[in-house]
């Protein structure tokens, strides 16, 4: 029987059994990751018909595909024979997808092409079976969203207001699109998957966890997320958060300040900008990229995108990749450098982030007190001219908006 | 001398302390084996992905390496803080390639790393590259091809 959600969440505090619970876990993977609309990945990384490549919802292996009709597909890999997995690599082309165990073969749109020996059932196509497939696909600029759900709300309502943080990041892109192309790091973290999720726009932390190299590298990093910053977090609904850091840039004034760099360094990107943007391109290269969390697994931290991906209670991968934009390579060789500096198991960032989450999950797991607080700058929080909530920059607001959706979900 | 010269068991000895520079986090000493012109990568999702264009697990010109381990030495870097308890074999070393400037040597590698969170097993194999700077053997380049770089992995924030 599950617990009571509305005990177990609180305005200022969450249970942490919450974390350590594997009953709670298998019901948030029926009601979260089975149910809403969950990031599975970019159609840039299936460009061409054919194309393939493995992604997942929390523990189902999923295969998105793209056919000859250039549609793109997500089934589930799973032969509809015995069950074995249909597809071994990570990526790849093909028109069809063949089962090792006993040669069903698919279409790489899921339909059964073909079995071995057809006289066994009758003959050839007389079997009504295919790939499973995930009931609901929709893509927002480029990111294609799946959902378990046959029904339910449209992925623009989940999105909300969120959806704007994705538009300012692909116009980053003279061509307004991005493109994931860079691979991933695939991180383990003994951590409960909302141990990362609340962290990726908790603005408290990262003077803390991250002094190391905010010091060393006299980054300005930091100075983003103290008392004095004019930075905001600010809760979008629906569990999606971001820090909004676009006041501090906006205060520098400078393009491309955001990135730690100049315009005069990015000569071609600038002009490239300003030709398909006009006047508008100052704005977006002042403004810089979002930092934005979209429940319950997308996070885009300016020039990298994460996800995550819940195994168990207390296992969690996070995949990262550098966020590369289209037409703009001389972007594209920094950002790629500047992420594999950050983040992954040896990133001068991610690194102490996860040591954080692992220790966080054995300290949670402790008898007394029952509770973690989140009522920090609950006292302080208003509401903006899109009727969004809007706290401090190192303000718990983002959190309190995450557990509000998980219990509206979860109830 | 040129490192081309050197007899292999010499090059050994230079393997051997770097790796035990690099388990006992003599951070500074084991900076100081660095050319200037350092390269110090760990590949992912394949040996030979292009680090210009792919993710890397690490990717440190030399500039990066001075920030690793000034990072290190602030004494605030929490996955490294307290250090993993590390010990590593290096073994199978060959010399590959002796026409360069440089000499280019492999060598297979299995690594134990224990902390509070338990105990990894790493292994793979390694690529230096050696030069003889001033009378000193200098390392310009090393590639640690991870067995399991394609796949999901623990942090690792030590020296590998």
């Amino acid at each position: 029987m599950s617990p009571s959600y509305d005990e177990l969440i609180r305005s200022d505090r969450v249970h942490g059994s919450l974390y350590t619970s594997p009953e709670i876990f298998a019901d948030e993977l029926a009601r979260i990751w089975y149910s809403s609309w969950v990031y599975v990945g970019h159609v840039s990384e299936i460009a061409n018909p054919g194309d393939y490549v493995r992604k997942n919802i929390g523990p189902q292996d999923v295969i998105m595909s793209r056919s000859a009709d250039g549609e793109v597909h997500l089934l589930l890999n799973r032969c509809a024979h015995r069950g074995n997995l249909v597809c071994e690599a990570d990526a790849g082309n093909s028109s069809s997808f063949r089962c090792p165990y006993h040669g069903w073969t698919y279409r790489n749109s899921g339909e059964l092409l073909g079995y071995p020996f057809p006289e066994g059932y009758g003959g050839r196509g007389k079997l009504d079976l295919g790939l499973g497939r995930v009931p609901r696909m929709a893509v927002h600029q480029g990111f294609v969203f799946g959902s378990f759900a046959p029904d339910g709300i449209s992925l623009a309502e989940h999105l909300g207001d969120a959806a704007g943080e994705i538009d300012r990041l692909v116009h980053l892109s003279p061509e307004g699109e991005i493109e994931i192309s860079a691979g991933w790091l695939k991180h383990r973290a003994r951590a409960n998957w909302k141990l990362l999720a609340e962290n990726e726009t908790d603005g408290y932390h990262p003077q803390f966890v991250h002094a190391s190299i905010f010091s060393v590298a006299e980054s300005g990093i930091g100075a983003l997320y103290s008392e004095k910053s004019e930075a905001v977090t600010r809760a979008f609904g629906h569990g999606h958060s971001e820090n909004d850091l676009r006041p501090e840039f906006r205060r520098l004034g400078t393009p491309l300040g955001w990135f730690g760099t100049t315009e005069e360094r990015m000569p071609d990107y600038v002009a490239a900008m300003r030709g398909a943007y006009g006047e508008a391109a100052q704005e977006i290269l002042v403004e810089g990229a979002p930092h934005v969390m979209i429940f319950p697994n997308l996070f885009i931290a300016e020039i990298q995108m994460f996800t995550i991906q819940p195994l168990a209670h207390d296992l969690t991968v996070q995949h990262v990749t550098a966020v590369q934009l289209k037409g703009a390579p001389e972007m594209n060789r920094r950002m790629l450098q500047q992420c594999v500096g950050s983040v992954g198991p040896a990133g001068l960032l991610l690194a102490d982030d996860t040591e954080m989450y692992e220790r966080n999950q054995v300290g949670v797991a402790e008898l007394r007190p029952e509770w973690l607080d989140v009522r920090r700058g609950a006292h302080r929080e208003y509401v903006d001219e899109r009727g969004l909530t809007v706290g401090g920059a190192t303000d718990e607001t983002a959190m309190r908006g995450f557990w509000s959706h998980y219990r509206d979900v979860m109830a | 001398m040129t490192a081309l010269e050197l007899d292999i068991r010499q090059i050994e000895q230079f393997l051997y302390r770097e790796a035990r520079l690099a388990d006992e986090h003599r951070y500074d000493d084991w900076e100081a084996l660095w050319t200037d012109d350092a390269l110090y990568w760990v590949p992912a999702g394949s040996d030979d992905a292009d680090p210009m264009t792919r993710m890397s697990v690490v990717h440190d010109n030399r500039n990066r390496i001075a920030t690793r381990v000034k990072q290190f030495n602030t004494g605030r870097r929490h996955s490294q803080t307290p250090t993993s308890r590390l010990r590593r074999v290096v073994s199978n070393v060959e010399i590959i390639d002796d026409a360069g400037d440089d000499l280019t040597v492999e060598a297979n590698f299995v690594l134990v790393e224990s902390r509070e969170r338990g105990k990894e097993i790493w292994a793979g194999r390694y690529t230096y590259r050696l030069r003889m700077v001033d009378g000193d053997l200098k390392m310009s380049y090393k590639k640690v091809a991870l067995v399991d770089n394609a796949r999901v992995l623990p942090t690792m924030s030590f020296l590998i």
